[in-house]
């Protein structure tokens, strides 16, 4: 014997274990750092999908018929595959408009529909119940089994106590307790659960690991490992045909349909959905879930088969119920804590989906069903509250606590003569019935409310009637009458044949029928009937929500008025005014403010967030009830549906485009500016060209005309005035060339001859040019050119100009008297050095850069001398820079100045 | 009593024609080679008349009005502006500055000694 209180102890331990893990994630919620946001918590909160069934189930079904436990976990892998395109879609719709379930997305689907929000929710309740009721008989059943240690026996769990000597009643109101604590501390406007998926992340670790090692000690201790296990096996008469694959009991149609439902039920199960979207922090998670949770249902089914046939082989033959082979193998083995440990596991398994569902299911009930018939029934009491976050709470305490009671009447009355599977299938084709309007109302605008009700619905009857009702009537609830003969007495309608369609095993048959009804339903009742405008707004924002990088669509529809300070009591009213007042805190804060007189985008704002508390169709009503104003007609709405997202599109297009086209414009500016500096530069050149060719131009009329006007002119002066306009003439040549020359130049049009040329040659022919100017001014000259020839790459013509340029400046700045220039080429480092030293009156340090700008002059005034042009020098600086070289001058005033000129060649 | 004439210019060899010219119509001439020698000159004895170049080194043409224009006591001197910049504008603000007339470069002899001679009339 092991004693209760053991048994109790541990479970109880175990639970406030999980429930300790659960309030400190919510506490790291709170603060801001959440302990669940990663892929891999994600990822084992998602292996709720594994309860009971799985931990006890999967081997029964193994023990009788081989390989049919797989399908359950096929469905989902298949489902992970799908993930990218569909679940991250819903995710994505489900952040946006703040749903909070499976109804509630089904409901603003199809124009927050509180009628179909509320029928989802009837739906999942009845479906569910099976579910719930086989978690309850899997922990009683466990328990009961457990306390016997180390008898091992078959017992049925009894129903025949009265209820306050049942077990299993007894681990309901646990449940019941530890579910409210749980998960209904506190209403929030996400309605997310962070404690308790962190729970669930551990469970799920918890319930693998004492699986797997059942299946290491069955494997490898009670047998010499997995050959020595398949070799016993394959030698039992009974058991080789499960090792063959050859018991397919549904045929391989069984397989199909077995697949199907748990592929949708994988998805749309209410803790599913809970879990998968409404849980998830992160799209980015589902990457990673996508390889990983097949790889955990790997795990959790890898040992299934061994503990199966282990337990066959152990076992006679009716002795232990196969559903209790994971817990019996241990104790027939006297290994008492390993059996806790699976008792454990179990409990955990169980309880979580007990847990979770029913959490999820309450805030359904909540928000798609009570409140919905509060507001129609009596808004203003409602109104007249003044928080009604209290109310709220308590009708989830209350839908928990009825849910719990429910399962366990379910159990008591119905499931107990089915096995876990078997239960469990009729609710996952429940589920499977909402996989039409989802999928569906995902990729086609069109799909409408009225198609998904009588879809929904038509769907739902068939699941009833061929699924639920049959399985009432086993269990003596109703008669069998109808089962076997049909209802009425009419052959077309006996509930595993409808319309004499024989021969498929029940689920099939009924997945078959009821999708049929559903999805043709939904098609066909969408295409015969019109949309309202809110109907098409959330079909084009569903279908569109990876398109859209903005989802204010439905803001457009609010076009009333209100006071903000209504929307605020509205929403303090069902979130306390501590939330409420955060979250007006934070729209302010984002939006710079809130007008007192609230614009379609904050009311929009209040009602999303309402809808995260009570619902899409109740805060849609809530809202409408205090906004006045009018609905937009449904012309109105299609043209700002099309504009939006014809606009989002071009809008999207433009961006690109006007990106391209401001780099271009960038360019453009940049070239304009850069023309626009030229043009000035241009405009500046001409202005002083003019001014220079106008002053030597001057001078010449006034003395043509002074000559002309007096012919009687002394000689002397006659000719002194001539030989300044013969000189003027001359400057006008020179500054005409040099202007030409400039021009040149500078825009690149000039030719350059580059050849090896003699550079003391050169220079020697520039002195030979000016040595009449030397002559004219007596003024003595010094060449210190060296003896060899200097060979470099040069333009002879160009170098030769640059030389006279600085040969004629000197002399022109010598004194009168006692003029000396020096000219000297000498080798420097690796280039050649040409100085050319004068003893003029020198350049103030200051001017030596300036004078080699354009036009830049040295004053020098001296009647009868014209002016040099202020164009030799810079000329000569671009030709030497072209030559690589480098032009500058040294000189103190005073002291005259050295020209240097630097060319690169090697000596 | 003749006339009093101012020539300033940076080329030599324009004042040396103006200076010419002044001369044979019988002004008594001074010369000088930039904007601060001009100022020198006037402020040692005032002109009747300054004949003007702009662009010249140290205080150009307009400055050299300027000055003359805010002293009191040359109220009297005429100003004609030289310039080889024949642009409108440069005309437009040697007036405004305050200069008497504005000649273009390179101008014809009969007229400066024209316009020099009407400018000394109007003001007797």
């Amino acid at each position: 014997m092991m004693g209760d209180g053991i048994i109790i102890a541990s479970a109880l331990a175990y639970m406030g274990l999980l429930f300790g893990i659960a309030y400190y994630g919510d506490q790291r919620a709170d603060a801001g750092r959440s302990i669940i946001a990663n892929p891999y918590i994600y990822t084992l909160s998602l292996a709720i999908y594994c309860t009971a069934w799985t931990f006890y189930g999967s081997v029964g079904l193994a023990a009788v018929s081989g390989v049919d436990f797989l399908p359950v976990y096929l469905g989902p892998t298949l489902m992970a595959v799908l993930f990218w395109f569909v679940l991250r879609r819903i995710v994505r719709i489900t952040k946006v408009h703040r749903i909070t379930s499976i109804a509630d997305f089904i409901g603003s689907r199809y124009g927050k529909s509180g009628l179909l929000a509320g029928m989802v929710t009837l739906i999942v309740m009845l479906g569910i119940l099976p579910y719930i009721s086989i978690q309850l008989k899997a922990i009683a059943a466990s328990f009961s089994l457990l306390r016997q240690y180390p008898e091992v026996s078959r017992l049925a769990i009894s129903t025949q106590h009265p209820v306050w000597m049942d077990t299993t009643f007894f681990v309901a109101l646990v449940l019941i307790v530890f579910t409210i604590l749980f998960g209904t501390r506190h209403i929030d406007n996400t309605e997310r659960h962070e404690g308790m998926v962190a729970a669930v992340a551990f469970e799920s670790m918890f319930k693998l690991l004492a699986f797997m090692l059942v299946g290491v000690v069955v494997t490898f201790m009670l047998f010499d490992g997995p050959g020595d296990l398949f070799q016993h096996a394959a030698e039992h008469p009974d058991l080789a045909p499960l090792l063959r694959f050859e018991v397919v009991p549904g045929g391989y149609g069984g397989w199909l349909s077995l697949t199907f439902l748990s592929m949708m039920a994988f998805l749309f199960l209410p803790r599913q959905f809970q879990v998968l979207v409404v849980e998830n922090v992160n799209e980015a998670h589902i990457r990673k879930a996508i390889w990983l949770f097949p790889l955990y249902l790997f795990a959790i089914n890898l040992f299934v088969l061994p503990i199966a046939l282990g337990g066959r082989l152990m076992f006679n033959n009716g002795d232990v119920d196969a559903d209790t082979f994971v817990l019996a193998l241990p104790m027939a083995e006297h290994m008492p804590m390993l059996a806790l440990l699976v008792f454990l596991g179990g409990l955990s398994a169980a309880a979580s989906m007990i847990m979770f569902e029913t959490v999820t299911l309450s805030t359904m009930v909540c928000n798609d069903l009570v409140m919905p018939i509060l507001l129609r029934a009596n808004p203003r009491w409602l109104a007249g509250q003044t928080d009604l976050s209290g109310l709220l709470l308590g009708i989830r305490r209350v839908g928990i606590v009825i849910l719990i009671l429910l399962g366990y009447l379910y159990f008591r009355f119905v499931s107990e003569s089915y096995a876990l599977v078997t239960s469990g299938l009729v609710s996952f084709a429940a589920a499977a019935q909402f996989a039409p309007p989802i999928l569906i109302g995902l990729f086609w605008k069109r799909a409408n409310r009225r198609g998904a009700l009588i879809g929904l619905s038509g769907g739902f009857l068939v699941w009833a009637y061929t699924l639920l009702l049959p399985a009432m009537a086993r269990s003596g609830w109703i008669g069998t009458d109808f089962v076997d003969t049909g209802l009425l007495g009419l052959e077309l309608l006996k509930p595993y044949a409808l319309f004499g369609l024989k021969n498929l095993d029940p689920y099939m048959h009924s997945v078959f029928w009821s999708m049929l009804l559903n999805i043709g339903g939904l098609v066909f009742g969408s295409m015969l009937s019109q949309p309202d405008p809110l109907e098409q707004v959330q079909g084009s924002q569903f279908v569109d929500i990876l398109k859209r990088e903005r989802h204010d669509g439905d803001s457009l529809l609010w076009r009333g008025v209100v006071e903000t300070a209504e929307l605020y009591d509205l929403l303090s009213r069902f979130l306390g005014p501590q939330r409420a007042t955060e979250a007006f805190d934070r729209y302010a804060h984002d939006h710079g403010g809130y007008p007192l007189q609230a614009d379609s985008r904050l009311i929009h704002y209040t009602e999303r967030l309402l809808a995260g508390a009570i619902g899409a169709a109740s805060a849609r009503v809530m809202i409408s009830s205090i906004v006045m104003g009018e609905v937009l007609s449904i012309e109105e709405v299609m043209t700002i549906l099309d504009e939006s997202t014809q606009v989002l599109e071009y809008s999207r297009r433009l961006e690109q485009k006007s990106g391209e086209l401001e780099a271009a414009s960038a360019e453009l500016r940049e070239a304009n500016n850069r023309l626009r500096e030229l043009d000035r530069l241009k405009d500046e050149f001409i202005s002083t060209v003019t001014h220079e060719l106008r002053t030597p131009l001057t001078s010449i009329r006034a003395f043509s005309e002074i000559l002309l006007a007096n012919p009687d002119m002394e000689v002397e002066q006659r000719s002194k005035f001539l030989s300044i306009i013969v000189k003027e003439s001359e400057r006008l040549t020179r500054l005409i060339n040099q202007v030409l020359d400039m021009a040149k130049i500078d825009s690149g049009r000039i030719e350059w001859h580059m050849d090896e040329i003699d550079l003391r040659t050169l220079i020697q022919d520039a002195i030979n040019s000016t040595s009449q100017l030397f002559c004219d001014k007596a003024v003595a000259l010094h060449e210190e050119l060296g003896d060899a020839p200097v060979i470099i790459d040069g333009d002879h013509d160009r170098l030769t100009q640059v030389i006279i340029n600085l040969l004629s400046n000197a002399v022109k700045f010598c004194p009168e008297q006692g003029g000396k220039v020096t000219i000297r080429l000498q080798p420097s480092s690796n280039r050649w050095r040409i100085e050319v030293i004068d003893n003029g009156p020198g350049i103030a340090s200051d001017q030596h850069k300036l004078i080699f700008e354009k036009f830049h002059q040295v004053s020098n005034a001296h009647a009868g001398k014209p002016k040099g042009t202020g164009l030799g020098l810079p000329i000569s600086q671009r030709i030497v820079e072209y030559h690589n070289g480098r032009i500058w001058v040294e000189s103190e005033t005073g002291k005259g100045a050295m020209f240097i000129v630097e060319l690169p060649g090697t000596l | 009593m003749s006339n009093k004439i101012l020539v300033v210019d940076d080329e030599p060899n324009i004042v040396l024609s103006l200076e010419f010219l002044m001369k044979q119509a019988g002004f008594q001439v001074r010369t000088a080679s930039d904007g601060e020698a001009a100022l020198a000159a006037i402020t040692a004895e005032p002109p009747d008349l300054v004949l003007l170049d702009v662009m010249m080194p140290r205080k150009n043409g307009y400055e050299v009005c300027q000055a003359i224009r805010a002293h009191p006591d040359w109220a009297s001197v005429r100003i004609i502006m030289l310039t080889a910049k024949g642009r409108e504008v440069e005309r437009e603000k040697g007036l405004a500055l305050g200069a008497d007339d504005y000649i273009t470069k390179p101008f014809s002899t009969q007229e400066v000694v024209e316009r020099v001679r009407e400018l000394l009339a109007e003001a007797g």
